[in-house]
């Protein structure tokens, strides 16, 4: 079992955004890892993970696009136990969701892996595009937003369950498919590949985080830098964001001293109840 | 053939659901700017009422209906809003931004080579639109190149549209398409009486300071005698207290309601981002410090346990007129 598990690096999303003249300065921003990307990576972990002599089985291949500074996320990727990984260099804030997926699918053409993990979405854009859209452009089936993913033993298909408006959906999967996981899938026995993990098997409920042992072999991991010519893409992107503004500011109002202040309030002056 | 603004419209046995509406209004925007017609389309097996329902508001409809197109599957109904696309002679494809909007669209966008932003809040040009990125903290101003464009619509954005057109429809047959080896399952559907999130007057949402599941009960009885709906921060869903798809935030579902009632909630970024829409806001949390005080219309610093059921007793007492 082969999985391509894509990485991108996002400005933390606690610091205040920098936002004047209609444009967004992130030259002082700090860079980590898209939390849904995190998600991801501990997704096909698991899936090459818990054979029945505790073995791991199948290889997790990790790609990002953008500066050689993502060099420093990929790291932190291998150092979860992903075994190589592959930087695209490009201009990652250029490019938007049709761009980047033209580009995963030409690494999708020369890595052909069976599986395509990606978080739903990424928390700076906020599109939640690239994965259907990567899957569009295959020809592959797609599996979004899921809570839990299931490896037949045979390696042939996946059945997952999908959050979605109206409540839990249940999809069946042929592979090579393209799969968005949400926030569910950490869950202890979300995820399990049934040729190697039995159905008892559970991990922590949470993203790993890098051990020290981790971080040590991570240093002997390869990360293969590629530009996008030798992929041969027109990484030309089709919407392009003109400019930046701030929200309209919301501003704080007043506490209330009691319950019966707050329903008078609520009834006689914002007359909502 | 005019430019025409192909609109997707989700539908149920009774008609298109109401979450379209909003999608349909920004359609018009839209056709309006590119000087053509709304042509709304519907997919699936059986789509009888759907269509009817739909030419209120379009003044055409494209009917994709076979036992083949079961089930909203992004492998096979993608294809048909690509066909609708190019049988309309579009230059535009929208839809709501809910779960089967974000699955889809994307997919559609593909097949069609199209450029796409997400969530749109307004349209200002043929190609140009307004939409929220880091969690609500930018609104961004873009520009889509290319002879078609693709755009997914904040339900809380637009109006709903309103019934007056009278179009015509022409139904397209599938006799089969080919699912790639996708086939849906089952729906678990969350048995619910009350309003959707997307479109409730009134939304209580619990946070990480509820501390587990059974305390929403108490949420559950507010958010019931307001005719509302529950909501719940990522926290809470992270936790497991409730299912996931109470979520709002920026992660979750956007909400704007007349009434937000944030309780035990601690106002993350990525939660404000979904609710800072709401008309008024109220917070209830035991720090005073806060962040959702920064947002709230009227604020009161106390636990939920010493304020939820007195509340819920003054509503009652308000509702009895008294």
């Amino acid at each position: 079992m082969k999985i391509l598990v894509t990485c991108k690096r996002v400005p933390n999303p606690e610091h205040k955004l920098k936002i004047g003249g209609g444009k967004l300065d992130l030259a002082a921003a700090s860079w980590q890892l898209n939390t849904f990307d995190e998600y991801a990576v501990e997704t096909a972990l698991r899936l090459t993970e818990k054979g029945k002599g505790g073995e791991r089985s199948g290889e997790v291949v990790a790609v990002s696009i953008g500066p050689k500074e993502v060099g420093q996320q990929l790291r932190g990727v291998l150092a979860m136990g992903a075994d190589r990984a592959i930087l695209v260099g490009g201009d990652d804030a250029a490019l938007d969701a049709l761009a980047t997926a033209r580009v995963l699918a030409a690494v999708v053409a020369k890595e052909t892996p069976d599986l395509v993990v990606l978080g739903k979405q990424t928390v700076d854009g906020d599109s939640n595009q690239v994965g259907q859209i990567l899957a569009g452009l295959l020809g592959w089936p797609q599996a979004t937003f899921l809570a839990s993913i299931k490896l037949a033993a045979d390696g042939k298909n996946a059945t997952v369950t999908r959050e979605v408006d109206a409540g839990v959906e249940e999809k069946r999967v042929r592979l090579p498919a393209v799969v968005t996981v949400d926030l569910r899938i950490i869950g202890k026995k979300a995820v399990r590949n049934e040729a190697l993990a039995g159905p008892d098997a559970e991990w922590e409920e949470t993203q790993r985080y890098a051990s020290l042992k981790g971080i040590m072999a991570a240093k002997k991991k390869e990360i293969k830098d590629v530009t996008l010519a030798e992929l041969g893409v027109d990484a030309k992107p089709a919407m392009t964001v003109t400019s930046y503004e701030a929200p309209p500011v919301r501003k704080a109002g007043a506490k209330v001293a009691s319950v019966d202040e707050l329903v008078a309030k609520l009834h006689n002056e914002a007359k909502v109840i | 053939m005019p430019a025409a603004v192909v609109v997707f419209c989700e539908s149920d046995e009774k008609g298109i659901r109401s979450a379209s509406l909003p999608a349909l209004t920004a359609g018009a925007e839209l056709a309006k700017q590119v000087g053509g017609d709304v042509v709304a389309v519907v997919i699936g097996a059986g789509v009888s009422a759907a269509a009817p329902d739909a030419a209120r508001y379009a003044a055409r409809v494209l009917a994709y209906d076979g036992a083949a197109l079961a089930g909203p599957l992004a492998e096979t109904w993608a294809p048909q809003l690509a066909d609708a696309v190019k049988r309309a002679g579009a230059t535009a494809l929208l839809g709501t931004a809910t779960s089967t909007g974000k699955d889809l669209l994307p997919r559609a966008a593909a097949l069609l080579g199209a450029g796409m932003a997400s969530d749109i809040t307004a349209v200002l040009a043929a190609n140009r639109f307004k939409r929220p990125a880091y969690a609500g903290n930018a609104i961004e101003e873009v520009t889509i190149a290319g002879p078609v464009i693709v755009a997914s619509v904040r339900q809380t954005a637009f109006p709903a549209a309103t019934p007056g057109a009278g179009g015509a429809i022409e139904t397209v047959a599938v006799a089969a398409v080919d699912a790639l080896g996708a086939e849906l399952v089952g729906l678990h559907a969350t048995q619910s009486a009350r309003p959707d999130l997307g479109e409730a007057k009134v939304v209580v949402s619990g946070g990480r300071g509820m501390r587990e599941g059974a305390n929403f009960k108490v949420l559950e009885e507010l958010t019931d005698l307001l005719g509302g709906a529950l909501g719940a921060s990522r926290a809470a869903c992270d936790a497991g207290m409730v299912p996931n798809d109470l979520q709002v935030g920026q992660t979750g579902k956007v909400v704007a309601p007349q009434l937000y009632i944030a309780v035990a909630i601690s106002g993350a970024i990525q939660h404000l981002a979904g609710m800072k829409g709401s008309k008024v806001i109220v917070a209830i949390n035991k720090d005073p410090e806060a962040p959702i005080f920064q947002v709230a219309d009227y604020g009161l610093v106390d636990t939920w346990e010493k304020t939820i059921p007195p509340l819920v007793a003054a509503v009652k007492k308000l509702k009895a007129g008294g």
